[in-house]
């Protein structure tokens, strides 16, 4: 999370990697002020970067911690209410929801950082190149995201995951795909400011190819904002994920996962077993809003002026 | 204005072209057969080469396209496995269930949303403004599905105020005769009110969770938009010249903030249909989400596939009719079209 605190706010004149050298002290304080600053401003961010710790730790070593087996069925305490014993009551196999809640977690933290990071790869790269080199690359590129975007995007993730076949690796690119005109189009707008900045005409006399003065230069330049985008559809990914396992599509029954989970409770919720549905579905939510506000924090770092 | 209308009618065509695109090879093109899909689970290897030149899967790719586009000029989106009935039919059935469930729920959220915006706005800071933003937050957290379920637990089980989640008329009501298809309109024009009460109890709590779904981007979109608004020239301009408060916020704010406003409303439809399917799951409702749900789980991929088309083409005909609407409300953009 250090990484993110301190990186640089996308000032268009400098290049972040080689300002690290030159005088990285003033530098470092000055964003660790402006952070507590930002922080003390809005105490919700720091409540967001607590949640998030809590999330990773159960995504790290839920499995270990938890009081029950998740998968081990039993029927005699099937259908309890939360007491001491099960703190988030029993389901209809009689299975630990708590165990099963926090076991969940690391699936779905899973699915949402694979989505995520191969958008990011796609997306990210696809944008910068279209801002960078502009013309027929921006063409293609823009007229592909396009394309996506002409379709209710949950939708689409439907479709793709049947036709690709129904599994959870195709739920990951489903998510990707519907992601990438987001990515697309922050990237290639913040490429195409800086593609005649100073630094990168620096770099372009220096000798560096295009590939260079792309990966180089102006993908470090533009992470801040990046890393924004990252946290804010983090959140989406994982409701997409959530939703299409709802619906019965990737992850298969007795795996433990939020979404999968609330549908497996919502026959019950008619005849009052509020539990099953509740808790998944309130991790799920808690998760979510975690990223979104994690996202509003990192965006009120990295761009002062869109503060709320 | 004519023109423009027809220019951008035109700018349509390429969108409709890349979304059958994209429907064609979803089925085509990516890896497995096509034919294993369609034949369903339990094939032998005869049937599936039967129905592969039953498909025309055994021609060259721009032909099938060819045949495809063809197919459906005329209407023909192909067979349901499962049922074997035409999905075109099927889904043309199904459609108004839907569309009375969305098209009510974006209703419901606008009704609450815009106001909640504008006084947020107006008021900054006041309690209206932070119920505004905790409502904007929690409703872009919260599952669609998981919502409805709360809903259904608070409203059916504990207070008995709903009926039970079951479908669009309760067990004793039969469907009103159909006239477009919208129980609440048909049920009106027979006169039969009966129906219509319990049409309307049973789309009360659907019609809720898509409204609480759609209602924080709209109320957030509104508030900051007027907020712009607000301080700009022109409202300091109009407010100097002595014009009561209503008239500067309704009159001049108001409309100019609507633009951004109806620009998001692309969005939130994007985010409605893709909700739907959800709300239809979890309620039970029998319209074009539920159908293509039925179908994904038993892998009868004709009827996925028409529903994706179906979205898609009404997505885009939504978004049209957005940017129709954004010319009428501002005569900037009619001018320049």
């Amino acid at each position: 999370m250090t990484d993110t605190l301190n990186a640089i706010p996308p000032v268009t004149e400098k290049p972040a990697l080689s300002a690290t050298p030159a005088q990285p002290k003033p530098e470092h304080n000055s964003m660790l002020r402006h952070a507590r600053y930002v922080m003390s401003e809005n105490p919700v961010t720091g409540l967001a970067f607590f949640l998030f710790a809590l999330i990773a730790v159960c995504a790290l070593i839920g499995p270990y911690i938890v009081p029950h087996d998740p998968l081990a069925s039993d029927t005699a305490s099937a259908l309890q209410a939360p007491s001491w014993k099960h703190w988030f009551g029993t389901d209809q196999l009689g299975r630990d929801i708590l165990s099963r809640v926090v076991v969940a977690t690391r699936l779905d933290f899973i699915i949402a950082i694979t989505s995520v990071a191969l958008v990011f790869a796609m997306g990210g790269l696809a944008g910068i190149a279209a801002g960078y080199f502009g013309g027929w690359t921006d063409r293609i590129v823009s007229r592909l995201s396009d394309t996506i975007m002409a379709f209710p995007l949950f939708v689409l993730a439907m479709g793709i995951v049947a036709a690709l076949g129904n599994t959870v690796t195709n739920i990951v690119i489903a998510t990707a795909i519907i992601n990438f005109p987001l990515y697309v189009r922050v990237a290639r707008a913040e490429a195409n400011v800086r593609r005649e900045a100073g630094f990168v005409q620096a770099a372009r006399l220096s000798g560096n190819g295009d590939a260079r003065i792309l990966l180089g230069h102006i993908l470090p330049n533009i992470m801040p904002i990046m890393m924004v985008q990252i946290s804010l559809t983090m959140g989406y990914a994982i409701l997409n994920a959530a939703g299409l396992s709802f619906i019965g599509l990737g992850v298969k029954p007795p795996t433990p996962e939020w979404g999968i989970m609330v549908a497996e409770g919502a026959a019950n919720i008619i005849s009052g077993e509020w539990w099953i549905a509740l808790f998944p579905g309130a991790a799920l939510m808690l998760a979510v809003f975690t990223f979104n506000l994690l996202g509003d924090g990192l965006r009120d770092l990295v761009d002062p002026q869109r503060r709320t | 204005m004519l023109a423009t209308l027809g220019k951008r009618l035109l700018t349509v065509i390429p969108t409709l072209i890349g979304v059958i695109i994209v429907t064609f090879l979803l089925t085509r093109v990516l890896p497995g057969d096509p034919a294993v899909y369609f034949a369903g689970p339990a094939a032998t290897p005869d049937s599936i080469a039967e129905i592969r030149k039953g498909l025309g899967l055994d021609k060259p790719l721009p032909e099938q396209f060819v045949r495809y586009v063809g197919d459906l000029a005329h209407g023909n989106f192909g067979n349901s496995l499962s049922t074997g009935r035409p999905v075109a039919t099927e889904i043309a059935s199904r459609l108004p269930a839907s569309a009375e469930l969305t098209l009510l729920g974006l209703f419901v959220s606008l009704v609450i949303a815009v106001p909640l915006g504008i006084l947020a706005a107006v008021k900054q800071g006041s309690w209206i403004d932070h119920t505004c933003r905790v409502v904007a937050t929690a409703g872009v957290s919260l599952p669609v599905f998981f919502t409805g379920l709360l809903l259904v637990y608070a409203f059916y089980y504990q207070l008995g105020w709903a009926p039970a989640p079951l479908g669009r008329l309760d067990a004793f009501a039969s469907a009103p005769p159909q006239i477009n298809g919208f129980y609440l309109i048909d049920s009106l024009v027979t006169g039969n009110f009966e129906v219509f009460r319990s049409a309307l109890s049973q789309l009360i709590l659907p019609v809720a969770t898509l409204a609480i779904f759609s209602l924080a981007p709209i109320a957030r979109m509104t508030r900051a938009s007027m907020l712009a608004v607000l301080a700009s020239e022109f409202v300091r301009t109009a407010r100097a010249s002595g014009l009561d408060t209503r008239t500067v916020i309704i009159t001049y704010a108001f409309r100019n903030a609507m633009l951004p406003v109806v620009t998001t409303l692309g969005m939130v439809f994007s985010f409605l249909l893709g909700a739907n399917v959800l709300v239809e799951k979890v309620f039970a409702w029998p319209g074009i989400g539920s159908y293509a749900v039925e179908a994904l789980l038993q892998s009868d991929f004709a009827p996925v596939q028409g529903f994706v088309l179906t979205m898609a083409v009404l997505y885009v005909v939504l978004n049209l009719v957005i940017d129709i609407l954004y010319g009428v409300i501002d005569p900037r953009v009619r001018l320049e079209g």
